[in-house]
């Protein structure tokens, strides 16, 4: 896999020289083996050294990257069975959100997920992963059946914001996505939330009052997408760059704020270029705290669920 | 005499939505109709409520006339007065420092933030109440109006008393990041286990309510209305403009277009408002019931 995001661009001219002397394969001579045996070292050092301290921009980019792992892998690669429910009951169906029931290590659990879409014609039919009102009112409808029948649920966040669109505001996006905060604050079975990609805005949260909120390692979860906060503050959306550090959307910096729970860990270079092994990393994630939920009675779960929100926010007191 | 007019907010709030001060050819102090730009008497303007008599524009209130507006006389009583923001994230990005404009807003206002919570009476009926204020930093969603407003919602499950909550915000305030975003978490859970108590919350959109407010409480009301040609919406509508290459006619995406939809319970004029309140706490309570 090519290195090609604009950060990556001395790892790119490495890579090229590496691929140059392997071309030559049998032909190398004794010192280009040498060569070769050291870019490959230096690509993985200078990897480490990029991707140990990446920016929120460039955190973001490799959030957005072309070929990251989208939901519908994960259910793949980390669930044994997946049956997809569609259809919101009350107008349509929505590509934007992914759910169903799913064997995850044997047990059944409802996911509840963001689908953006690879190529033009996925990234249409899911509409870029932007959900309507329909997608989070299916999203209700299936957590409200997993509460029923007593299944956690899972929810995969993979969003750069709800659909803004004007027949979004007709059927009630606003509505929509408060619906869902009030329900799942009080859903009487565990929920896991994982950010595997962008969490953008309300249309993230909507899928992510849990009580646990999981973020990969290079993901990003924000008040609002980079761009559409520049054009708030500055009128002007070109400091998407500059909104992106100041807000700290970056998933180390929310956990070293201490807004997330836990990190998923992602192969070096950025999930993209392993789809297994993350998708192996975030199934153990899952598994833990699924197993540490289970433990929990009801009325427990539901009071730390409260208390886990309740306590988010930092202000003083005027003496 | 008219009021100052309120000067120019925030880049968070829409800047051409006061009125501004002006002279009247008879010599009294006038305010323009941002709407209709008719002249208005200063006095005779706020006699009608800040109500343009001509086109019915409703202007932008301060929180303290809104309570002034709704409360019996003397029974508000503050809760939560000295809460005031910090700066988590220390939040300083090209001109934007966002400490600075905190002390620059509460100085401007003197307010020491964007919501003012506390109890009334309406008619002698008990009623706890958050009412937003768009001066301060056009009334967006931090740290502190997320902790007010749940405050205020658990003093309602407290005691046991309804709940409203009057909203006026450009949405979640971009300066306090993912903590601002959780704070409609935080509000939705409080009025989840509001209406387990089995209290009614009552929600009051007022012109303009966009974004993560209009997401979290202004639209989980039992009973939500709205005073008229007020702006509601998810998304802004210059955002929707740019999203879908369009130009959105006049007025959509307001109060009557959310009733149209089936989003709110009713319009209300502004001088309407406060028996409107007293006959549905009249209606939604026990009282009486056999």
């Amino acid at each position: 896999m090519v290195y090609d995001l604009e950060f990556e661009k001395p790892l790119a001219e490495l890579e090229k020289k590496i691929h140059a002397l392997q071309r030559k394969g049998e032909h190398l001579k004794p010192d280009e083996r040498i060569q070769l045996l050291r870019a490959e070292q230096d690509l993985q050092h200078r990897t480490e050294e990029i991707y140990k301290t990446l920016t929120a921009w460039q955190t973001l980019l490799v959030a957005r990257h072309k070929d990251r792992p989208y939901a519908a892998d994960y259910i793949r690669l980390i669930c044994d069975d997946f049956f997809e429910l569609h259809g919101d009951r009350s107008f349509g169906d929505d590509h934007a959100i992914m759910t169903g029931p799913a064997k995850l290590d044997g047990t059944t659990v409802f996911m509840v997920c963001h689908q953006k879409g690879r190529d033009m014609k996925e990234k249409q039919y899911h509409n870029y992963g932007l959900a309507h009102p329909e997608g989070y009112r299916k999203s209700a409808r299936v957590m409200q059946q997993a509460e029923k029948l007593g299944f956690p649920v899972i929810c995969l966040v993979d969003t750069s914001g709800a659909s803004p669109a004007l027949p979004d505001e007709e059927r009630g996006q606003a509505e929509a996505v408060a619906y869902n905060l009030y329900l799942m604050s009080r859903l009487r079975v565990p929920i896991i939330a994982a950010v595997i990609g962008e969490g953008g805005s309300g249309g993230a949260l909507a899928i992510s009052v849990a009580d646990r909120i999981l973020m990969l390692e290079h993901s990003i979860y924000t008040v609002a997408s980079p761009e559409a906060a520049s054009s708030i503050l500055w009128r002007d959306r070109a400091f998407g760059a500059q909104a992106a550090e100041a807000m700290r959307i970056s998933a180390r910096e929310l956990k070293a704020l201490d807004l997330v729970d836990e990190l998923v860990p992602e192969p070096l270079g950025g999930a993209h270029r392993d789809h297994q092994l993350t998708a192996a990393n975030l199934k153990a994630a899952l598994l833990k705290h699924l197993a540490e939920l289970k433990q929990l009675p009801v009325d427990e779960l539901l009071e730390q669920r409260y208390q886990k929100f309740r306590a988010i926010g930092k202000f003083g007191r005027v003496s | 005499m008219v009021k100052e007019a309120i000067p120019p907010t925030s880049a968070q709030a829409s800047s051409a939505d006061q009125p501004k001060p002006g002279v009247h050819p008879s010599g009294n102090l006038a305010v323009k109709c941002i709407k209709c730009k008719e002249l208005l008497y200063g006095r005779d303007w706020e006699k009608n409520l800040k109500v343009c008599p001509r086109c019915n524009y409703h202007f932008k209130l301060t929180a303290q006339e809104r309570i002034d507006l709704l409360a019996d006389p003397g029974s508000f009583v503050e809760i939560d007065d000295d809460i005031i923001s910090v700066d988590p994230l220390h939040f300083v990005s090209r001109s934007e420092v966002y400490a600075d404009k905190l002390e620059e807003k509460r100085q401007d206002t003197g307010m020491n933030e964007a919501v003012v919570v506390g109890h009334i009476t309406i008619e002698g009926l008990p009623l706890a109440l958050a009412v937003m204020d768009f001066r301060f930093m056009g009334g967006s969603m931090g740290s502190v109006v997320g902790e007010k407003i749940t405050d205020v919602i658990e003093f309602g499950i407290e005691r046991g008393i309804p709940v409203l909550i009057s909203s006026v915000s450009g949405g979640a305030r971009m300066q306090e990041g993912l903590y601002s975003l959780m704070q409609m978490a935080k509000t939705s859970a409080a009025l989840a286990k509001l209406g387990e108590a089995k209290i009614p919350y009552f929600s009051l959109i007022t012109d303009p309510t966009t974004g993560g407010v209009t997401a979290s409480f202004a639209m989980l009301g039992d009973i939500t209305l709205a005073e008229p040609g007020a702006l509601v919406s998810f998304t802004g509508p210059r955002v929707i403009e740019q999203f879908m290459h369009i130009k959105l006619p006049e007025g959509v995406v307001n109060s009557e277009f959310a009733l149209q939809h089936g989003m709110i319970d009713a319009v209300v004029h502004r001088r309407e408002l406060r028996h409107t309140l007293a006959k549905l706490l009249h209606l939604y309570s026990h009282n009486g019931n056999m």
